[in-house]
């Protein structure tokens, strides 16, 4: 590469939008970039791409980015790899950053490796935990130590191992970062972001693709990525039906409901409430778990959730071994009965 | 028309997955077969050639016994397979293997390459991107649907809350979905003619315009500093209990956690 490593400064995010609608995600990696940048004692960029986004970039300020490069073209109204590439692969050219971080989003893992082939430089997948450190992170003889280095941690093989990447020889380090998992920072109504536009021209080439259509699924629920209580059914629910008890249940509590993968596997319920490795990660302040074994790539979908409760009938499930409650019984008798004592109480309160 | 296939061997999760005494994955101890995602891009390649007469060509990069899935893919339907395998390529990140495989592909006449989102064992859906790159072709990724029009292919790709409809000029790179499709089986015919097949076995100097220092270990821009088997949060609290106590259990544990 032709630039020293050490002109490469500061922490950069990719702002994901869509319908000019920022997605969590740019907040969430903001929110991480702020504890990385700190360990670093740099700054944290936005990098804000698409066609009349500038009036987004206060709210990525609002979240805490020190600074907001825009790329603004009619060729980036929606989403396609190419000019996208360009766009994020120049501002690496022009402005050298340290860490590029990307969300994880079915947007993010077609453009990240673009990306990082373009510049050449490596990525790692889907990280749930980053931090600066030594690489190697022990001393090792004749290797040399290098440190601030970005330690990024994720998961393979279905949730059953993890690995810690580093990235010592080239720039940026890139990752991507799966949704749901970083913290956002808490909003500063009324910041300013400190813009900058740059646009470093787009020509359609081979590599454009045309859109010919854009289709939306219509969907009136709440995104359970999203949602406080999660009331989750499984299997063990036993037919589409019986998920009537989990809505009267998520009623009550003013929770959503969610599922395991065998559920849409067996239509019972829409892929967009699949909690898990193919489907969404959760880190509600509560998730019921009905009716769910509890398989790996599941609980790697939602282990991180402040509290969880499991109800099964089979002692054995490996949900357990994550519940904080776990209660071993028939769900068709406690979550009725449950949901009429909660029912009972949170009237008496009022 | 010619369509070539990437494909990679990887253990199988199925039958549970296996640690050796150190924490890292018994790939041995493992059955091996062919990615689930790759699979399903070659049936869309085979329904190409049962649709156009298209000819299908499958690489794998790997170890000598991941000649056993270009035999099943032979077996599927495919006309050649081609094996890209050499000491020097091991320990290859997503950069690496991306290169090692854009290197096998320049040998090849292609309109269309189609590869797996993603294989089971790394889940980071990369390569097929980044090989596009170094060939210097569009790519489409997740494609949930795929045909062919004149010079141009047209796939579904999905999104998360949408799907758009994509027309990209071939030559052109497309990663599948496994729900793109249901993957035919082996024949008895394919399977008595892919053993009679011949597979091509390429090695470090079969490869085209590729850099030694891309590839391997070596020419890999990622390391890993650390592996290990997944520590799990401890376990909480468990009851067996009659429905009425475990409502009354649940209720309390709320309260006290002011969830309620």
């Amino acid at each position: 590469m032709s630039a020293s490593l050490e002109e490469y400064k500061g922490v950069y995010v990719f702002a994901q939008q869509v319908d000019n609608v920022l997605n969590s995600i740019a907040f969430e990696l903001i929110g991480k970039g702020r504890d990385l940048a700190e360990a670093l004692g740099t700054e944290v960029t936005a990098v804000l791409v698409g066609s009349n986004v500038k009036n987004l970039a206060d709210e990525l300020a609002e979240y805490g980015a020190d600074k907001v490069i825009v790329v603004d073209d009619p060729e980036l109204k929606e989403y396609r790899t190419e000019p996208y590439a360009h766009a994020l692969a120049s501002v690496i050219n022009k402005y050298k950053p340290d860490i590029f971080l990307v969300g994880a989003t079915a947007i993010g893992r077609d453009l990240g490796p673009r990306v990082s082939a373009r510049v050449h430089t490596g990525l790692t997948a889907d990280c749930t935990q980053l931090e600066i450190g030594d690489f190697p992170m022990e001393p090792k003889p004749g290797i040399e130590q290098k440190h601030n280095q970005l330690l990024m941690t994720r998961p393979a093989f279905g949730g059953n191992t993890i690995a810690t990447i580093a990235c010592p020889d080239f720039r940026p380090q890139m990752a991507t970062v799966r949704p749901g998992v970083m913290q956002k920072k808490e909003k500063k109504a009324g910041v300013k972001a400190n813009v900058e536009e740059f646009n470093p021209g787009f020509t359609p080439d081979n590599k454009y693709v045309e859109i010919l259509e854009v289709v939306k699924a219509v969907s009136d629920t709440v995104d359970i990525m999203d949602a406080k209580i999660l009331v989750s059914g499984g299997r063990g629910m036993g037919n589409a039906e019986n998920f009537k008890m989990l809505d009267d249940l998520a009623e009550v509590l003013g929770a959503t409901v969610s599922c395991s993968r065998a559920v849409v596997d067996a239509g019972w319920k829409p892929k967009d409430l699949q909690v898990g490795q193919t489907g969404k990660t959760v880190r509600p302040n509560v998730y019921f778990a009905i009716g769910i074994s509890g398989a790996i790539q599941h609980l790697a979908g939602m282990e991180e959730s402040d509290l969880i409760v499991a109800i099964n009938k089979d002692e054995t499930a490996p949900i357990f071994d994550v519940a904080d409650y776990g209660i071993v019984g028939d769900l068709n008798k406690i979550i009725p009965a449950l949901t009429e004592k909660l029912r009972a109480e949170l009237a008496e309160k009022q | 028309m010619k369509v070539v296939v990437c494909v990679k061997q990887v253990p199988d999760t199925k039958g549970g997955v296996k640690f050796k005494p150190d924490g890292t994955l018994d790939r041995a101890a493992m059955m091996a077969i062919m990615n689930p995602d790759d699979k399903a891009g070659l049936e869309a390649a085979l329904r190409l050639k049962d649709q156009y007469g298209a000819e299908v060509t499958v690489v794998t990069m790997g170890l000598p016994r991941a000649e056993d899935i270009l035999l099943e893919a032979l077996a599927m339907g495919a006309d050649k397979g081609i094996l890209v395998t050499d000491r020097v390529l091991g320990g290859a990140d997503t950069w690496a293997t991306s290169q090692t495989l854009a290197g096998a592909l320049r040998n090849l006449e292609y309109d269309l390459i189609i590869t797996g989102r993603q294989a089971i064992d790394g889940d980071t859906a990369q390569v097929g991107p980044q090989i596009s790159e170094h060939l210097n072709i569009p790519v489409i990724s997740y494609a949930q649907n795929l045909k062919i029009e004149g010079d141009s292919v047209i796939v579904e790709r999905q999104f998360d809350d949408r799907y758009h409809v994509l027309k990209a000029k071939m030559p052109c790179l497309i990663t599948a979905l496994s729900e793109l499709n249901e993957p035919r089986y082996m024949t008895p015919g394919g399977i008595f003619d892919a053993c009679k097949a011949e597979i091509t076995t390429w090695g470090r100097a079969d490869l085209k315009d590729v850099k030694d220092s891309d590839l391997g270990g070596a020419g890999s821009p990622t390391q890993i500093a650390k592996a290990s088997d997944k520590v799990r949060k401890g376990v909480g609290e468990k009851v067996t209990l009659d429905p009425g106590e475990a409502v009354d259990y649940i209720v309390g544990k709320l309260k006290e956690r002011h969830v309620v």
